[in-house]
């Protein structure tokens, strides 16, 4: 009995997902997660994790060894034509025909959908001048520069207006300028009730738009939380503090591993729970004016790293025990 | 999707791809159109002139104009649907459609229109030219046609099958030279079967093309090696069969999903 979209339901629910590819490698062991309707989820990991085989299975391009996945109740495995309705994609790696026009790969894309012409037209122009592609609608795809493709492939994804936008890893090699438009749009697309999942390297993309989040190392999910939740799990920061001079000792500061870099930079590692004005008043006690401080690393990105070794170390922990 | 929609969607391929054949006209239409007017001087004009007549009173010229028509829509048939579609596979393009919600069975009716439809257009445009060289009168229309039809659309699920397993473009080649050309040319296309002894004549009757050409050339000019009844049981059930095989592999996700 097929089972329509149902509002109610989670946008995504992943469950016990298997993928063994034919050359015997496992790039799924069972993953399960859920993303709610409306959310803004990070799905991490590094390379070779199972990131895009996951994304490969919920948008059909890869067939799943085990498991099953559902789009807003929809199976991807039972009725795919169904869930592909509700699923927006972008993929890694530029997949239209660069001989065709953006407008043309647009306006095809809805037709697959089996979106009516005339209402393909209006979208792919509303979608193309929002992605400030435009100007560019008429011109063959292979003259576009690396970041205009990549907005193009955005505007594709919209074309069916899709409940669930899957953005795998969608600013690869993107400038800084070009990234923030990007974000600005996928941000307001969110703010209108579209769900995103999100994979990226970028880790201070995922900090800043993600509400939740979950890392996927070898084929298994190593955590599943809110982004809220697992930044306050990070019990110590490193700051870099650019000061008017460095003495020749160092101060000793109470809980604060001080480090000079240079003689005009200090590197301060300190609790979480250590306020910030202590550190201030005992440097300048010493005659060191701090002028401006940033963090050493995302914070996100000492967490990647930290849940990812973790995991690593447990599972050879294991198999030496094994 | 509902039929409304499987049919935007089917129209989409099929623009597509006659928009894709009319924007490189002068690789899809005018090389055929070439090859085939060389065809019509030596073969028909100058070797064909010292022939005399040939099966049923025809002219030589008059008699292989339905093989080289039926030979040219059946390699364009095949190549265009060879080509485009493992193009769309090679450029990843093609995932713009495996990610839609669209049913297999509409991939493949698209690209077969697009490739029928070079086929005739191709077809035509050697017929108009043969006209330059002889008369013709078309005995029987709608065999004509049906022939034509079924003939391009067993090469063009013959070339999606290729595409579908191709991994390079020397893939999408190898058939066409290896197995396509001799079987055209073995086909009767420039010969009665009945000219030959056997045990040629009995292997001829295994080739597949030698049923469409004297369907055709039956539709033309009412003669034919064959049965014509049986020419168009061999089109119907290579159709039936071609079809099933390439809807399988599209199911199976066969080269095209991991």
């Amino acid at each position: 009995m097929p089972t329509p979209p149902s509002s109610s339901a989670p946008a995504l629910v992943v469950d016990n997902l298997r993928k063994t590819y034919a050359n015997g490698v496992e790039a799924l062991k069972g993953v399960s997660l859920t993303v709610e309707p409306g959310d803004f989820f990070a799905l991490l990991g590094p390379n070779g994790a199972g990131k895009s085989t996951l994304i490969g299975i919920l948008s059909s391009l890869v067939n799943a060894s085990g498991g099953d996945a559902r789009v807003f109740g929809v199976s991807v495995n039972q009725q795919r034509g169904k869930a592909m309705q509700l699923i927006g994609l972008v993929p890694q790696e530029i997949n239209f025909n660069v001989f065709e026009k953006p407008f043309d790969i647009c306006v095809n894309e809805a037709g697959f959908y089996g979106i009516p012409r005339r209402i393909a037209t209006e979208r792919a122009e509303k979608y193309l001048r929002e992605l400030r592609l435009w100007d560019k609608n008429q011109e063959q795809a292979r003259t576009l520069s690396g970041g205009m493709k990549r907005r193009l492939m955005i505007a594709r994804a919209m074309m069916n207006e899709p409940k669930l936008l899957i953005l795998d890893e969608p600013t690869a090699g993107v400038d800084i300028e070009i990234r923030r438009s990007m974000w600005q749009f996928v941000s307001g697309i969110n703010a209108a009730g579209t769900t995103v999942i999100l994979t990226t390297h970028y880790l201070e993309e995922a900090e800043q738009l993600c509400r939740n989040i979950a890392i996927i190392d070898r084929g298994t999910i190593v955590e599943n939380t809110t982004m809220k939740r697992l930044l306050s799990t990070l019990d110590s920061e490193t700051f870099v503090l650019d000061v008017s001079g460095v003495p020749g000792e160092l101060p000793a500061l109470p809980g604060v591993n001080l480090r000079r870099l240079d003689d005009h930079t200090l590197e301060a590692e300190m609790s979480r729970a250590h306020d910030l004005n202590s550190m201030f008043t005992a440097l300048s006690s010493h005659g060191v004016t701090v002028t401006s401080m940033r963090n050493k690393t995302n914070r996100l990105e000492e967490l990647f790293v930290r849940l990812v070794e973790q995991g690593r170390n447990a599972k050879s922990a294991q198999e030496q025990a094994a | 999707m509902n039929a409304t929609g499987n049919l935007v969607a089917l129209g989409t391929i099929v623009r597509r791809e006659i928009v894709r054949i009319l924007r490189i006209w002068t690789q899809t239409l005018i090389p055929p159109a070439i090859t085939m007017t060389l065809y019509f001087v030596i073969f028909g004009k100058l070797i064909g002139s010292r022939i005399g007549t040939i099966e049923g009173g025809f002219s030589y010229m008059q008699y292989i104009v339905p093989g080289l028509v039926m030979m040219s829509i059946i390699t364009n048939s095949y190549g265009n649907i060879s080509s485009s579609f493992f193009g769309a596979k090679f450029s990843r393009a093609v995932e713009e459609m495996l990610v839609s919600p669209m049913p297999n069975w509409v991939i493949l009716l698209g690209y077969v229109t697009g490739a029928v439809t070079r086929g005739m257009i191709v077809g035509a445009l050697v017929l108009v030219i043969a006209l330059f060289f002889t008369h013709l009168q078309v005995v029987h229309p709608l065999i004509t046609f049906v022939s034509v039809l079924l003939g391009a659309t067993i090469f063009s699920l013959a070339g999606f099958v290729n595409a579908v397993y191709a991994k390079k473009f020397d893939d999408i080649a190898l058939v066409p030279t290896f197995v396509l050309t001799p079987l055209t040319y073995l086909g009767g296309v420039f010969y009665s079967v009945n000219m030959l002894a056997e045990p040629w004549q009995s292997i001829s009757r295994v080739n597949p093309i030698l049923y469409m050409v004297n369907a055709f050339r039956f539709g033309v000019l009412g003669v034919s090696d064959v049965n014509i009844g049986v020419a168009f049981v061999v089109m119907l059930l290579f159709v039936g069969g071609l079809a099933a095989v390439a809807l399988h592999l599209l199911k199976r996700g066969v080269g095209l999903r991991s």
